[in-house]
């Protein structure tokens, strides 16, 4: 009987937190300003479906720790969840029509209430129509357990497959219009937004590819052992064939993501050097990508800041300069370690962060600005220049970066294996005993930062050279904050995490303005996340993945759990 | 090189954490192919000279000297190519290394290896329970097996002078009984340790001499078994009356 109320008492609970998420939502204007963008045209919006996620998650959480006890209580238990974590939303529905809240709260406005209410207004319908929303998402999220695992993956694979083409519908009209003309496009989408028809077929698509694909994988047997070599070979050409031709196919303003994405890459894999190999937290990574930048921007401007104004030296141009950005970032890395070579976890974290900020204040400062440009930053730099070809606008511009990646990814997989990785491995556990063994930490985590700062020197040359113009604004705090958040989200240490990461943490964020506003509340909530659910990241290496989830025996992730 | 001369001389050394003066003049030697013990309560000071004598902690004066060479010259990432070893305190083995990687780690700084392949072999021959576990992880394994890849792990430097700190902390008896018969048949092998304990009763059982430290200072210096009779040791050390 007992154990039957503490039950309850935690689908409760469970329900209260998951009304508190909903309401937090709502006073923070989330719900508002995701309500502008629907996901499905004439169906559902991203705010309907940031308001039904709680009592969904809720009904399928207190449904997992109930797996056990008869369908109908399960479905009961999702009910009472969905249900209770209305109350906070009504207790708001109930206040709002008493007083004026927006005085307070301005959130609190008639676009919210019309939300919530399902556009029943303040009074009882509303409210009975809100608390039987919440009700069935709860149920519905129970439900999910009582679906037969073959079916339930399909599902969620479709699910997620449908519900991504809708929030990312800018991306998938992009995509399309390279290939389709007008009248064809109309079909799938009005402006960036899907239509209920491509939504259904897309969901049907999937849910039939998914089964016939776990109904193929059965019969056929699972293949063990590494892929044969042939079909490595042709994976890897696939790859490349695909990753050449990505620009044309994206159109320009996707591959203007790319590549902010691609840049972001290039510094995770320079930051991934000193935290996830060395365990040197280092929260300043934005003074090599800023330190790149300007010696690119003074070195080839021909504006009245650059090097050719005013000495007359006209032999700089991009590829001599991205060399030197790489040599100046590594000089100033070395230079900023030696202080900060006894600091340790979080001291040293502090330490470098002070020195992101100095480099900031510098480049916003008068004392440099006859140098570089101060507030006003330098301006007229050129794009690169490929055997006379002008390497301007971002489709041109991303195979730079593509091949700097390709080089900081072969780089730092041969560093991972290499002894030098392996000192850095055992300084990052214990650095005194590495030095018992007679490792010499100091010049070994000299060689990180140094090495780190490269990659950050070669990104911010590039940037410089993308933008045409730098301002000090751009190298902020934030820089660091996202390359560091990028790896620990991706899996510390692990290079393909990175590029997940990176793709995660800049790509979705440009694709979805709505997110823009409320970029840190998502990062932090990914992290809460990803620190209880995975604490290895979303592509772990190998070797966290084995201490994290020793003695777990887990099927590998799939793409429609992660997206459920 | 004189056979007589000692290997480790520690002369007046003093060190100290900030204001806490956590040596006050220890002087101790350490003769070729001896186990000397250091014993000594909690807080005594015993961790502090073995982390004074590898280099990770600076005496603040005083002399150490490893074959009449000063240490104090020396940064603590050189000390293992002299020949002096450590097997810190609470084991400290590199969590999320395998068995086999944390013995590799031991021999950093040999270039040989097929001699470091030969003593990852000895290395499981001295403790079989290694042998079985060579590719787990090393944080997944018990107490015991940590303390036991610690020690391992340090001789794969194939040092003159092993330092132990604490090998018995936090094991059961059985265990400890084990260890310390690991300790005398790796110094029958020809290697000195140096051995810092808290349990008297087992370091003075396998030492030829022990040093007794209380609050930074050397009260007692004499040989094992003089100790284990010594009224003062059995009252404070050894829990006798």
């Amino acid at each position: 009987m007992s154990t039957l109320a503490a039950n309850w008492r935690t689908v409760i609970r469970s329900g209260l937190i998951a009304g508190g998420v909903a309401l937090y939502t709502a006073l923070i204007g989330m719900l508002v300003a995701f309500d502008e963008r629907e996901v499905v045209r004439n169906s559902f919006t991203l705010g309907q479906l940031l308001l039904v996620a709680p009592a969904v998650l809720v009904g399928w959480l207190t449904g997992r720790k109930s797996i056990e006890v008869p369908a109908v209580q399960l479905l009961l238990r999702g009910l009472v969840a969905g249900i209770v974590s209305s109350l906070p939303l009504l207790a708001l529905l109930l206040v709002s029509s008493l007083v004026n809240l927006r005085t307070v709260l301005i959130n609190v406005d008639k676009d919210l209430v019309r939300l919530i209410s399902f556009d029943h207004g303040v009074g009882l319908s509303g409210a009975l129509i809100l608390a039987s929303a919440l009700g069935a998402a709860g149920i519905l999220g129970a439900f999910v357990h009582l679906i037969p695992a073959r079916l339930r993956h399909a599902l969620l694979t479709a699910l997620a497959w449908m519900l991504g083409a809708g929030i990312l519908g800018e991306l998938v009209r992009q995509l399309l219009s390279q290939f389709l003309d007008r009248e064809a496009l109309s079909w799938f989408l009005r402006r960036d937004t899907l239509k209920p028809e491509p939504a259904a077929v897309l969901f049907a698509v999937v849910l039939l590819a998914d089964l016939f694909w776990s109904w193929f994988r059965e019969t056929r047997g699972r293949r063990e052992g590494p892929a044969p070599r042939a079909l490595q070979f042709t994976r890897v050409g696939g790859l490349a064939v695909l990753l050449l031709l990505l620009p044309l196919l994206v159109g320009s303003a996707i591959s203007d993501v790319l590549s902010n994405i691609g840049l972001y890459i290039l510094m995770g894999l320079g930051l991934n050097i000193a935290v996830g190999l060395a365990g040197l937290f280092d929260l300043g990574y934005v003074t090599n990508f800023a330190v790149g930048a300007y010696t690119m921007g003074v070195l080839t401007s021909t504006g009245v800041l650059g090097i050719e104004n005013k000495m007359g030296v006209t032999v700089f141009n991009f590829w001599l300069v991205l060399p030197v950005s790489l040599l100046v970032a590594m000089f100033t890395g070395f230079i900023l370690a030696l202080p900060v070579l006894r600091m340790r976890g979080d001291y040293l974290a502090i330490a470098t962060l002070g020195f992101g900020e100095i480099i900031r204040l510098l480049a916003l400062s008068d004392w440099l600005k006859p140098i570089i440009g101060g507030a006003q930053g330098v301006l007229f730099i050129p794009a690169p220049n490929f055997f006379g070809v002008e390497l301007i606008g971002p489709q041109r511009l991303y195979y730079i970066i593509l091949g700097a990646c390709l080089l900081a990814i072969f780089v730092s997989s041969r560093l991972n294996n290499s002894r030098t990785g392996r000192q850095w491995m055992a300084i990052r556990e214990d650095e005194d005993v590495a030095s018992a063994m007679g490792i010499n930490t100091a010049r070994s985590k000299l060689l990180a930062f140094t090495i780190s700062a490269a990659t950050g020197g070669v990104a911010g040359a590039i940037f410089a050279a993308k933008l045409g113009t730098i301002f000090p604004t751009s190298f902020n705090l934030l820089v660091s904050v996202n390359v560091l958040s990028l790896i620990i989200i991706g899996g510390l240490g692990s290079l393909p995490g990175i590029i997940v990461g990176a793709l995660f943490l800049v790509g979705l964020p440009e694709l979805l303005r709505e997110f823009d506003e409320f970029r840190l509340l998502l990062y932090g909530t990914l992290m809460v996340t990803m620190m209880l659910a995975r604490p290895e990241g979303l592509w772990p290496s190998a070797v966290y993945q084995r201490e994290v989830r020793r003695g777990e025996e887990r099927a590998p992730p799939q793409a429609g759990e992660q997206a459920a | 090189m004189n056979g007589n001369s000692p290997l480790l001389v520690l002369d007046d050394v003093h060190a100290s954490y900030g204001n806490i003066h956590a040596l006050k003049g220890v002087s101790l030697r350490v003769e070729e192919g001896e186990i000397v013990t250091l014993i000594g309560s909690n807080g005594a000071g015993k961790s502090t000279t073995l982390r004074t004598i590898s280099g990770l902690m600076r005496a603040r004066a005083g002399k150490i000297l490893f074959r009449g060479e000063d240490l104090q010259a020396r940064a603590a990432h050189e000390l293992v190519a002299l020949g002096v070893a450590l097997v810190p305190e609470g084991r400290r083995v590199f969590a999320r290394l395998s068995v086999t990687e944390n013995l590799e780690m031991g021999a950093w700084h040999r270039g040989d290896s097929q001699g470091i392949a030969s003593d990852i072999d000895n290395a499981f021959t001295l403790f079989p329970r290694l042998g079985e576990r060579r590719n787990q992880l090393a944080g997944t394994m018990s107490g015991g097996e940590q303390q036991m890849l610690a020690t391992a792990r340090a001789l794969m430097s194939r040092p003159s002078l092993l330092l132990m700190d604490e090998p018995s902390m936090g094991l059961a008896p059985v265990l400890v009984e084990t260890i310390f018969e690991t300790i005398e048949q790796i110094n029958s092998e020809g290697t000195t340790i140096l051995l810092v304990e808290q349990n008297a009763q087992m370091a003075l059982g396998v030492a030829s001499r022990g040093y007794v430290l209380q609050s930074g200072n050397i009260v007692l210096d004499d040989d094992a078994a003089s100790l284990r009779e010594n009224p003062v040791v059995q009252k404070a050390y050894l829990g006798m009356d």
